[in-house]
């Protein structure tokens, strides 16, 4: 049987292969979190103030639309030639299925959204550079947190009727303490003067630590027919 | 309620949990120096009493059967007859609601996770990725399996199934049965002691049939244990040594270890030519 | 599976009439504590006595949601259909509740505090709760088949369930960041009050328990004359 960190491996690095050959998922991604940043502007008076009041809010809110779109593909993509029977006849741990898409998605979604991080601090007037490297962590970790019940919850999906409305109905009440912690460590990061929620930080990483190990228990389960 | 015993039994039953260990065993690979594509000894199979049911249906109702190994057995029945279910469950991709079945290789039963690493399986869909060349598609299977050197093994099995010179392009672009070769050359990789096959015959020409047939006739000639579902007669039954007629989940004819499938299999031609020209009618 | 090994007579009756006595007698009690016994509140007036369901409504919820915890687990670890129906009893009951809960807050709020509804955290967080029941719910409608709507709804269950005390911790600490107007406390109870509060609660265990298994026992119903037409069709 092969081991779990190597099919995870092994499956992580066939996710990141698919996804950059045709980068249409980070493409569109990016545009949708592009856009939802745009209208959110038109909702406040986007001064330096108000920015740094509302902006991390709006920018984890746009993180987490776009993060319970994009999970969608990660197991509807193995059902079109049934790839995920050929994954579950492999001799490996059928967490590792799950493990390796967790880590493309978090890979992907994090990637996004440092990618937009410099543009909303543009478009926002807000300076991220000296805080940049804690402001790093958070986005990991929130990040996490999505991308771990968002792919368990999109094996869900996959299984069910009206999957395109299921997957952010589940999702996004549970991420509302994501939501919450994330929103206030990147709020005191922005303030002046910067500092950094040892409480927030710490919550972000049991959330994480709860929601991994749920998934490393019950995961599977997911995947039988 | 008068009911409630036969009730109870029925619904919900506990199928029979397999243990699993979430150590990783070590690989018990039967070193392979012939090329790719040749098996190991061959896997027999035993169910007993097998029922599937999939909400208000039955798929299999109470099906016990040995398969020994090297036999190479063809599963004919219409459509619903549970040929699918029975493949799904022989390749762990599905628990039956009850009964239970067990691998055996040279007389040794094999645990869940041995008997994965032995079974080739061969779907209705291709279970390739369309994303990804031929070629990063086999070294993709042969990671997943452990095997030495993926990179080689990818490129030795192509050859077989004539796919050496496409190996660098996306399956996107393939012909279905070119899809269906790759498949086939996917489900050999790790030389398997037992081939699941549903109907293979779907979406292939005459000649692919033909290749099908003599592929399959090699691999029994080999030690492999081929089970194959199959709408009717064609080309790729050269090779069968017994034949087994599913109807409504049960089996309703079996010509048995070392009789004669032909009876079978051309009961089978001739029910699926009535089915044909009573849908077209 | 052990559910209703009772003798034909009586199975076939979905809860004990003696059961049904018993929670009417606690619900009177209750009532009889809230509305007369306990001492009306000096400040708020007559409208205060909503309190006592509100508050017992809100300890109830928990319990439910503490068995729906209960019943996804020991689904996914026996595979016994039973555990799925409690699961899906306790979620549907627990909604109930913690529908009363949200309805009854406003009704004493606006009166005594002149608005209808703020984000404090106790607040905020038991409607991020029914919101989670709601998603539960909802799942197990679009889930066709019976035994992947068991496992789905109880693996989502369990993640949901783990989720509440992370909700709850990261709500409560962020209005202590961001203090809002807090509605439903103040003051300490007279020693009848809190008689009437635990009366008040007994008798909502006690409709909890009798809902609960009126519920568990449609969804063991269903299976029952799910498991006969099957068996009426296998011998065609």
């Amino acid at each position: 049987m092969t081991g779990l960190g190597h099919a995870t491996g092994v499956i992580l690095a066939k996710e990141l292969r698919t996804e950059f050959r045709s980068r249409e998922l980070l493409g569109t991604t990016i545009v949708f979190v592009l856009i939802v940043i745009v209208l959110f502007s038109f909702t406040f008076d986007p001064t330096s103030s108000e920015s740094r009041r509302f902006g991390p809010g709006l920018l984890w809110l746009a993180f987490l639309f776009a993060g319970s779109l994009m999970l969608q593909p990660s197991f509807l993509r193995e059902h079109t030639n049934d790839t995920l029977s050929a994954l579950r006849l492999a001799p490996i741990d059928p967490f590792s299925i799950l493990a390796g898409k967790m880590a493309a998605n978090f890979l992907f979604l994090l990637l996004v959204e440092l990618i937009l991080l410099p543009v909303f601090a543009v478009m926002y007037n807000t300076a991220i550079l000296p805080v940049i490297g804690p402001l790093v962590l958070v986005f990991a970790l929130g990040t996490l947190g999505i991308t771990t019940a968002g792919t368990v919850f999109s094996a869900v999906a996959a299984q069910a009727r009206l999957r395109e409305l299921l997957l952010p109905l589940l999702l996004l009440p549970l991420m509302a303490p994501v939501l919450i912690a994330s929103t206030e460590a990147t709020a005191g990061l922005l303030r002046d003067p910067s500092e950094l929620s040892l409480v927030w930080m710490t919550f972000l990483v049991t959330f994480d630590v709860v929601f991994l190990t749920a998934a490393w228990l019950f995961g599977e389960y997911l995947l039988e027919e | 309620m008068r009911w409630s015993g036969v009730a109870r039994n029925n619904f919900f039953a506990i199928w029979s949990r397999a243990e699993r260990s979430r150590v990783s065993t070590a690989h018990a690979s039967s070193s392979i120096g012939v090329p790719s594509g040749g098996p190991g000894s061959g896997l027999r199979i035993q169910f007993t009493g097998i029922e599937k049911r999939y909400g208000m249906r039955m798929a299999l109702r109470g099906v016990s059967l040995e398969i020994s190994a090297g036999e190479c057995v063809a599963l004919v029945g219409h459509n619903g007859s549970g040929k699918t279910t029975l493949l799904k469950i022989a390749a762990q991709l599905s628990r039956p609601s009850r009964g239970k079945i067990v691998f055996n290789e040279r007389g040794i039963e094999l645990s869940p996770e041995e008997v994965k690493s032995r079974i080739g399986m061969v779907g209705h869909h291709t279970l390739v990725y369309d994303e990804l060349t031929a070629e990063e598609n086999l070294i993709f299977f042969a990671k997943l399996f452990s095997l030495p050197d993926p990179e080689g093994r990818a490129r030795q099995a192509l050859e077989p199934v004539g796919l050496a010179r496409r190996a660098g392009d996306m399956v996107r672009t393939f012909s279905r049965g070119m899809r269906q070769r790759l498949g086939i050359a996917r489900a050999l990789l790790a030389s398997p002691g037992l081939l699941l096959l549903d109907e293979p015959a779907a979406g292939l020409d005459p000649e692919g049939q033909q290749w099908l047939g003599d592929t399959l006739g090699n691999l029994h000639a080999a030690g492999c244990t081929i089970v194959m579902s199959t709408h009717g007669r064609n080309e790729t039954q050269a090779s069968v040594t017994r034949a087994i007629r599913l109807e409504g989940g049960k089996i309703t004819h079996d010509s048995g270890l070392g009789g004669d499938p032909n009876d079978v299999l051309v009961m089978a031609a001739v029910r699926g030519m009535q089915e044909e020209d009573e849908t077209s009618s | 599976m052990s559910t209703d090994s009772q003798s034909p007579a009586r199975s076939s009756a979905v809860i004990s009439l003696p059961a049904v006595l018993g929670v009417f007698l606690l619900l009177a009690a209750g009532t009889y504590a809230a509305l007369i016994y306990a001492p009306t509140e000096a400040t708020m007036g007559l409208i205060q006595r909503i309190f006592y369901f509100h508050l017992a409504s809100g300890w109830t919820f928990f319990v439910a949601f503490a068995l729906v915890l209960v019943g996804s687990v020991a689904f996914i670890w026996t595979r016994d259909a039973k555990w799925d129906w409690l699961s899906v009893a306790s979620a549907e009951v627990g909604l109930a509740f913690v529908t009363v809960v949200l309805v009854t807050g406003p009704i004493w709020a606006k009166p005594v505090w002149g608005i209808w509804w703020t984000w404090d955290a106790r607040i905020t967080s038991t409607f991020m709760l029914w919101v989670l029941f709601v998603s539960y719910l909802v799942l197990r409608t679009l889930v066709d088949d019976p035994e992947r709507r068991a496992v789905v709804s109880a693996v989502f269950g369990i993640f949901a369930c783990l989720d509440v005390p992370l909700v709850y911790f990261s709500i409560w600490w962020f209005r202590t960041q961001h203090p809002q107007p807090v509605i439903g406390g103040g003051g300490s109870l007279d020693p009848r009050m809190w008689w009437a509060v635990l009366m008040c609660w007994a008798a909502m265990l006690g409709v909890m328990a009798v809902l609960i298994r009126i519920r568990y026992r449609l969804e063991a119903m269903r299976a029952e004359v799910d498991a006969i037409r099957l068996e009426a069709s296998m011998g065609d």
